[in-house]
């Protein structure tokens, strides 16, 4: 018996590794007629991708810049260690 | 000559390199003290060839900075914190019933769509990371924010990949859940 607590590590897994062929078959199959793990999986789904988008959205945000205090500790920081 | 390629830097990617720490660490001064390591490693250590572009080389410098910054916030943990794994498995009876059911059916989760919803998504997430054993929430971090793959993962951890699987698993079945009741 496959159980939803099975499938539940597959999905979640599914996201980490490539899922052997049986037990991507064992997955379709339990998918097809369980809607809780259809839920569950898009759940996760939507983690991941919210997290990407986010990541995206600061990442190409030009309004954010390294502000100009921390660059000039930077160069201080640094600088004595050249001379 | 260093001091030159330095500002030169800083001018021309110290916003990028800034927005790229703080995307992955979401705190303004760890992101900072990111950047500013990158500096000292990359003129202490000027290895820098002109064969790829000087901004692909600072961000392969700053990858190394941000996993290592938040593998000493992992390692300032105190000891019980590390997680025991019988006990991460006992505790997925939160989740099913002795027959492996669901006890609460997964719900929706709204994707956040604008700036402010991101915003305020975030915040919930970081509550609900803040709720979870601090080794699951690292690991979490680095799978599904630094994008980390499973082997590098092992190695800055030290772990199996089989207890990796485990704990990521608990972390987002804990994750998904902290959701349902805060967001949307």
């Amino acid at each position: 018996m496959f159980t939803c607590k099975q499938a539940s590590k597959l999905i979640s897994q599914s996201l980490d590794r490539p899922l052997t062929w049986p037990e991507k078959i064992k997955l379709r199959l339990h998918l097809f007629i369980c809607d809780p793990c259809t839920q569950f999986k898009r759940q996760l789904m939507m983690l991941r991708t919210a997290l990407h988008r986010i990541r995206y959205g600061i990442e190409h945000d030009s309004t954010i810049k390294l502000p100009l205090d921390v660059k000039n500790r930077i160069l201080h920081t640094i600088e004595p260690d050249q001379e | 000559m260093a001091e030159n390629n330095l500002n030169d830097w800083l001018n021309a990617h110290g916003d990028y390199l800034y927005r790229f720490a703080l995307a992955r660490l979401r705190d303004p001064h760890l992101a900072e003290d990111a950047v500013q390591e990158t500096m000292l490693a990359a003129i202490k250590n000027n290895s820098f060839e002109g064969d790829s572009s000087a901004r692909t080389w600072l961000t392969g410098i700053l990858k190394h900075k941000i996993i290592d910054l938040q593998r000493k916030q992992i390692r300032e943990q105190p000891v019980s914190d590390v997680i025991d794994l019988d006990a991460s498995e006992h505790s997925m009876d939160d989740f099913f019933d002795k027959s492996g059911h669901w006890l609460d059916k997964p719900q929706t989760l709204d994707m956040p769509d604008n700036a402010l919803e991101q915003k305020q998504f975030l915040a919930v997430l970081d509550e609900c990371l803040s709720r979870l054993p601090k080794k699951l929430k690292a690991i979490f971090m680095l799978r599904d924010v630094h994008e980390l793959d499973n082997e590098n993962i092992c190695k800055e951890l030290d772990i199996t990949a089989t207890n990796a699987w485990v704990m990521l698993y608990r972390a987002r079945m804990g994750l998904r859940k902290c959701l349902e009741l805060n967001w949307s």
